[in-house]
Order: structure tokens, then sequence, then C-alpha cells
């Protein structure tokens, strides 16, 4: 083993999952506080962090602890006091370790909210119990479910400000409820906290009895998410064919990649696409090591019985229940790109390993991310979310967004400026 | 893993991600490279990219900036590393960008080359037509960092623009540049100080001796313990003396401070971390320290 030397016995790290969140809201929801309150009151934020946080606030006259100031990033972001960009966030606890993805709320950033959305199990959406259900809450929850985001949880913040009154707190889950039924999401708790004084974010309130659910962080803990994860599909998207060039291992030829669903084990059937010939799994190592079975989202190299002609961007996947090898698609976009998309326009299509060309030959409507109103439009503009339909110079091996993020999503290159411009999800494929 | 239930523990999950981040490099550009530095997070890199690519070589050298003022311990350490991987290492030095005119070297007390390295990268980065560079940076070390993308994108002056950063959804990495322009690439963007140190321990990877509790000389300034050494004029009330002290962090050594500590192996190090109440930049960092956004303006300028 190259490299190693000192202390090749130590202990494995316990197996504790990782939870990526992400949050979304400006910083009169409170979402800034409640991170700061997530991160403070499970002692996550260093002393050095929080004196430059005291320092900053008492400079700029804040009057209160900024707790803003510790996401906020950047120079502008500081001096307009908005989140622009995603910033990312780190904590653990016993259970698990934690990623919040910090997106900022204003309907102008939703292409960095989408970003930071997109690989999240779980999404914290904040409503201000005073102002009860926003444009932006809808925004949020609909983007949430967009993005099929498994888990989402609305927190329904500033309770000290409604006298922590149960009727408010039942109004906003009554709406939203409502609304929810509207949109595709399957699982949405509900808990009224106080981010500022810490009701029900790390601590239980002892101000709202009538309240039968645990507190924020409880909640985070414990979702179950290793359901979300399909292992029934094996799709195992070729990234890069290591080859050794010495003698030892002139024979090796393995097939690395990270795998976006199912479970594959030596000695498997499997089909390649888009060519479709069968062949077995050999073997499957990583790091020289041979490995009994792989699942998402490991990194691992896979070897197959017969010598195929077999390269990036090709799919490894389960004979019996193939991908679509799609040349016509149609998919929900995020428009990311400073210039409008319109129709006959040519992009770059980014799919797993496999970048192909696509032109845009429809625009079915644009979504109004507030009342989910369909709207007939010429073209998607920054930030606007539309269904649109592509034809692609080659094939790609997709399935619906809804039954894989990975294999059912995609980005749009603009060829002349090299910009992402578009993020799109998968709604049907064929292969005519 | 748990074979039963095929679940990954995070720090598999981080790792399978930073090995997913070098495959898509080596696959879509022509000359990437990896820079090194010779502390801990290159070290991890080190690992991850042998994990990415063994039985076969890197297909990528490895790059240090060499700013001629570097702790012994750690060009010694980098050397026998690079024999043990058998891979390819080029030294871009801060001192040949000196003598060449490049740059100009600060004077007074405070003189470091910390700064200086960064015209010695981008040079180096042109002359041998790198289009990919990997660096170990992480996004809980720092303000700025924290709103990188994981392909942080640089135009032919080097520079970041935080405001046109590409939107970067799931995990598909826009390749695609200009000539003369480059994408630095940080698979370890999701990493915590902490979760490195636990994957060397997982690992049984070797680090430079500097990272655990040793002797030395020293002097205090600005509130920080430096290492008293040839590169560094000591100000007037400055006493050196001896204490045990390790460092957090490995860099220049005008410009990193060293921590008193007693942690003398691993186990010791991961508590002394996993207990500590402030940043590793924080705590050593002399770069970090001249304005709120010191980090961020040296991004912008080409910086690692």
């Amino acid at each position: 083993m190259p490299g190693a030397a000192s202390n090749g016995h130590a202990k494995r790290s316990r197996p504790s999952e990782l939870l990526r969140i992400a949050t979304a809201g400006s910083v009169d929801d409170g979402k800034s506080t409640l991170i700061g309150r997530l991160l403070y009151d499970s002692k996550q934020i260093f002393t050095d962090q929080l004196e430059h946080v005291v320092a900053t606030s008492e400079r700029r006259g804040d009057g209160y602890l900024n707790l803003a100031l510790l996401t906020d990033g950047l120079r502008a972001e500081r001096e307009q006091g908005i989140t622009i960009d995603v910033a990312y966030r780190y904590f653990q606890t016993q259970r698990r370790k934690f990623i919040i993805a910090d997106t900022p709320g204003h309907e102008q950033y939703t292409r960095n909210m989408v970003t930071g959305a997109s690989t999240a199990d779980l999404s914290v959406v904040l409503v201000d119990a005073r102002k009860g259900v926003s444009e932006q809450t809808r925004r949020h929850a609909f983007i949430a479910s967009l993005l099929r985001i498994p888990h989402l949880v609305v927190c329904v913040n500033k309770m000290d400000l409604v006298d922590y009154d149960e009727a408010v707190f039942e109004r906003i889950v009554d709406e939203l409820t409502d609304w929810a039924a509207r949109l595709d999401i399957w699982d949405i708790t509900f808990i009224p906290i106080s981010a500022l004084h810490g009701d029900n974010v790390v601590e239980r309130s002892t101000n709202m009895d009538w309240y039968g659910g645990p507190p924020l962080l409880y909640h985070l803990e414990h979702v179950v998410i290793a359901t979300d994860r399909n292992l029934v599909d094996v799709r195992f998207p070729v990234q890069w064919v290591i080859r050794p060039m010495d003698d030892q291992h002139h024979d090796y030829r393995g097939y690395a990649g990270q795998v976006a669903a199912g479970v594959l084990c030596a000695g498997d059937e499997v089909a390649v696409l888009p060519s479709g010939m069968k062949t077995r799994i050999a073997a499957i190592d990583t790091y020289g090591r041979d490995i009994e079975a792989a699942f998402p989202t490991m990194s691992v190299t896979v070897r197959l019985a017969d010598e195929l002609d077999v390269s990036r961007g090709d799919m490894i996947v389960n004979p019996d229940d193939p991908p679509v090898p799609a040349r016509e698609i149609e998919a929900m976009v995020c428009w990311m790109g400073s210039e409008p998309m319109s129709i006959g326009r040519r992009y770059l299509l980014k799919h797993t390993s496999r970048t192909v060309r696509a032109v845009i030959n429809e625009l079915e409507y644009r979504v109004d991310v507030n009342t989910l109103e369909h709207i007939e439009t010429p073209e998607l503009t920054l930030n606007e979310i539309g269904r649109i339909h592509l034809r692609l110079s080659a094939p790609v091996m997709v399935d619906r967004y809804r039954r894989n993020r990975t294999i059912g999503s995609f980005i749009l290159i603009d060829e002349t400026s090299n910009d992402t411009v578009g993020a799109g999800m998968v709604v049907h494929a064929s292969s005519s | 893993m748990n074979s039963l239930h095929y679940e990954l523990s995070y720090l598999e999950a981080l790792e399978a991600e930073s090995i997913h981040i070098f495959r898509e490099v080596a696959a879509e550009f022509e000359r990437p490279v990896l820079l090194f530095s010779g502390g801990k997070d290159s070290l991890v890199l080190l690992r991850l990219a042998e994990k990415a690519f063994r039985p076969a070589g890197f297909p990528f050298p490895i790059m240090h900036v060499d700013t001629g003022h570097n702790f012994p311990e750690v060009i010694d350490f980098r050397d026998r590393l690079i024999e043990q991987l058998g891979e390819r290492l080029i030294v871009a030095s801060v001192q040949d960008s000196i003598d060449a005119g490049r740059v100009k070297e600060e004077t007074g007390p405070r003189a470091s080359r910390n700064r200086l390295q960064t015209v010695t990268l981008l040079d180096a980065i042109a002359e041998h037509g790198f289009d990919a560079a990997f660096g170990g940076a992480r996004r809980d070390e720092e303000r700025a960092r924290a709103k990188e993308r994981v392909f942080s994108f640089r135009d032919d002056f080097g520079q970041w623009d935080p405001k046109r950063q590409r939107p970067e959804p799931w995990n598909l990495y826009n390749a695609r540049i200009r000539k003369g322009e480059h994408v630095r690439v940080f698979p370890l963007s999701n990493w915590t100080e902490l979760d490195v140190w636990q994957y060397i321990g997982n690992e049984g990877l070797e680090v430079p001796s500097i990272y655990f509790s040793h002797t030395r000389e020293v002097f205090e300034r600005d509130g920080m313990l430096y290492a008293l050494n040839p590169y560094i004029q000591l100000i007037d009330g400055e006493e050196p003396f001896a204490a045990s002290v390790r460092y957090r962090t490995v860099g220049d050594m005008t410009c990193t401070g060293a921590v008193r500590s007693r942690a003398a192996t691993l186990e010791e190090v991961v508590g002394e971390i996993a207990a500590s109440r402030i940043t590793e930049r924080g705590e050593t960092r002399a770069d970090d320290r001249v304005t709120e956004a010191a980090m961020e303006d040296r991004k912008r300028e080409g910086y690692f």
C-alpha cells in the first residue's frame, strides 16, 4: 500500500450517515438566525468566527448579534445584507453529519437555489408566523418538489412574536398542506420554532406544550433517508477507463465510475448501453482490493467478463430493466443563462458522463413559480422554469427524474460562452 | 460500509464524491495538474487520486509551488512520498520568479513570500499549459471558500469572479473553457478539518512530523507563535523561547503559526481538533488577518 506507514490499524470511522440539507429564505425569515442557532447550540461555531460576528455587528451598528454574518461570505453580500450565492456549512452530532446548502431566497437567485437544492435529502423552508404563508414560501416549496427533495420541513418561525399561539401555527399548517397537495411532496413536517430564543430548534420548547412533535435537530437526526435510494435499477455510468501500461497489469481493463442506482455484484449479468451488448461482471475493485458489492454512491472500478468496446459515456445496467436510450426528451428546465433560451437554438447537453448536442424544439410553457400557473411564452429568461422538448444528436441513457435524480438530470451548456445555462429534469423520453 | 444494509458512512460518502470529481477532471481536461503543498489536505488528495486511478499511474503530474521558506521537514517528506508513489513532481520556485524579475521580494520584519507565490503558480500553469489544477481547499476553512464551486473557473488572468460562478447542480460539472483559461478543482470541498484527520487515521496515512507536538524555538507576534527561522526578522521586544507546539496547517514559515500542544499521536490530534473552538486558519494563518475579505481578495488575484 503506497504512502501508508505509521498507523495502518487505525479504527474505521463510526458508521454515521450524511444528511444534505437545503435551506431557503431571506434574512427576514430568520433563516440565518436559525442556522446560526443550530450551529451555536450544537457547539459548532468557533470562537474566532463568533468574535468576527460580534465585531462586525458592532461596527455596522446592527444593534444585535447578526448571525447572518456567519453565512454571508462575500463582500457584496455583507455590503447589501443579502444572500446571493449558496454557502455551505458543516456540522455534526453523535448520530449524523450534516451539510447545509444555505441558498438565497430572492426570486432573482432561483438558479442558485436550484444548485443548492439539487443534491439535498431534506429541505428546510421557513415561514414567519406573523406573516403566514407568503409567495416566497410557496415558491420554495415548489422548487423543493420540482427537484424532488425527499423530505420537506416547514419551520414556522418567530412563534415568540405570536405568543406561541397554537391557532396561528395550525392555520399555517392547513394553508401549506393544501398548497402541498397540488405539488409532488411525499413527506412534509411542520415544526413551530423561535430561532431567536431557541424554542424547538435543538431543545424542546417549554412555551409550546401543545406541540407533540420533536424539535428540529432531533428530526434532522432521525428522519429516515436510507430508503430514498434506488437499489433496484442498476445504473453505472462509465467515467473513465483504467488501463495500466505496466507488465504486471497487462490484461487489466477497468471501468471506473460512481454507482447511480442499484447493487452490482461479481457474477451479475449486465448490459452495456448504448451498444446493448451483454456480459457478466467479472470483479469489482476499489484501490486494488476486490469487493463483493457496489451500491449508491460508491466510486468503484468494474471489470467485465468479455472484452467489449466500452468507453466514457457508456452505461452499465441490468438487462431486464434498462433506461431509455433517448433521442427526444421532454424536461422541466430551470434557466440559468443571462441570455434567454430560445426555440431552435443548439446547446451542449451533459448527462452523467456523456455530452451530446441538443436543439430546443419546443417550449410548452413557463411555470409561474408563485401560482403554479402554466404560461405560454416564446422564451425562457434567467431564473425561469419551463417545460421544453429537446432533440439530441446522439442517444443518452435516461430515466425519468422522479425515478432517479442522477440518471434523470442534465445541464445545458452554451457553446459560445461555455456557461452552464440550464438545469434539466427528464419528464419523458423516447428513442425515436 | 455495511454490506447488509448497503449504507455508506459519511466519510465513505465524501470519499466517493471526491473520487468522482478526480475522474471527471481526468476525462474532461487535457492537461490537469495536482497542486501539492505537503500539508494534510494535499496528502488526502494523493490518497484519493490513488483510489481513483490505481492500478494505473496518475493521468497528471504533481506540482509544488516552493516558496523557499518551507519547513525543511516538509520538503524531506515530500520527496520521500513522491518516490514511494512513483509519480512525477514539478517544482515551481518563487526564488526563480524573484531572480527573473517577475516579482519583487517584500522587505521588513513582516516580509512573506505567501502573496508572491500566486505569480509563480500562474506562470507555471501558463508555462506547462495546464487547464485544470486540483487543490486541497475546503469550504469549512473560510467564508469566501464556503461560497466557491467544486470547479472554480479562472479567466486568462487566473482571477476568480465570485459573481460569475457557474451554477453546479447535481454532480454535473461543466469543464468547458477557452485557451488560456483554467479551472481550479477542489475535491475536498465538503470535507472538514476533522474529516481530514479521521480519514488520515482510517487510511493510516503518514503526515509530516510538524503536525505532532514537538519542542521548538518560537517567538510571539500578534498573539501567534512563529518558529524562529532564517526568513523572518525579530522586532524589538520579541524574545525567542522553547515551547511544546504543533502545526494545524502547513504553509510558509513566515506566515504559519504554531499552536501550543502536547498531542503527539494521531488520536490525540483528532481529540484536540474535535475539542477546538477556533478554526485552523483563524488560529494559525497571518495571511487571513489582513482584512475582513483577505481570502476573497487573494482568490480574485488567482491565489490557491
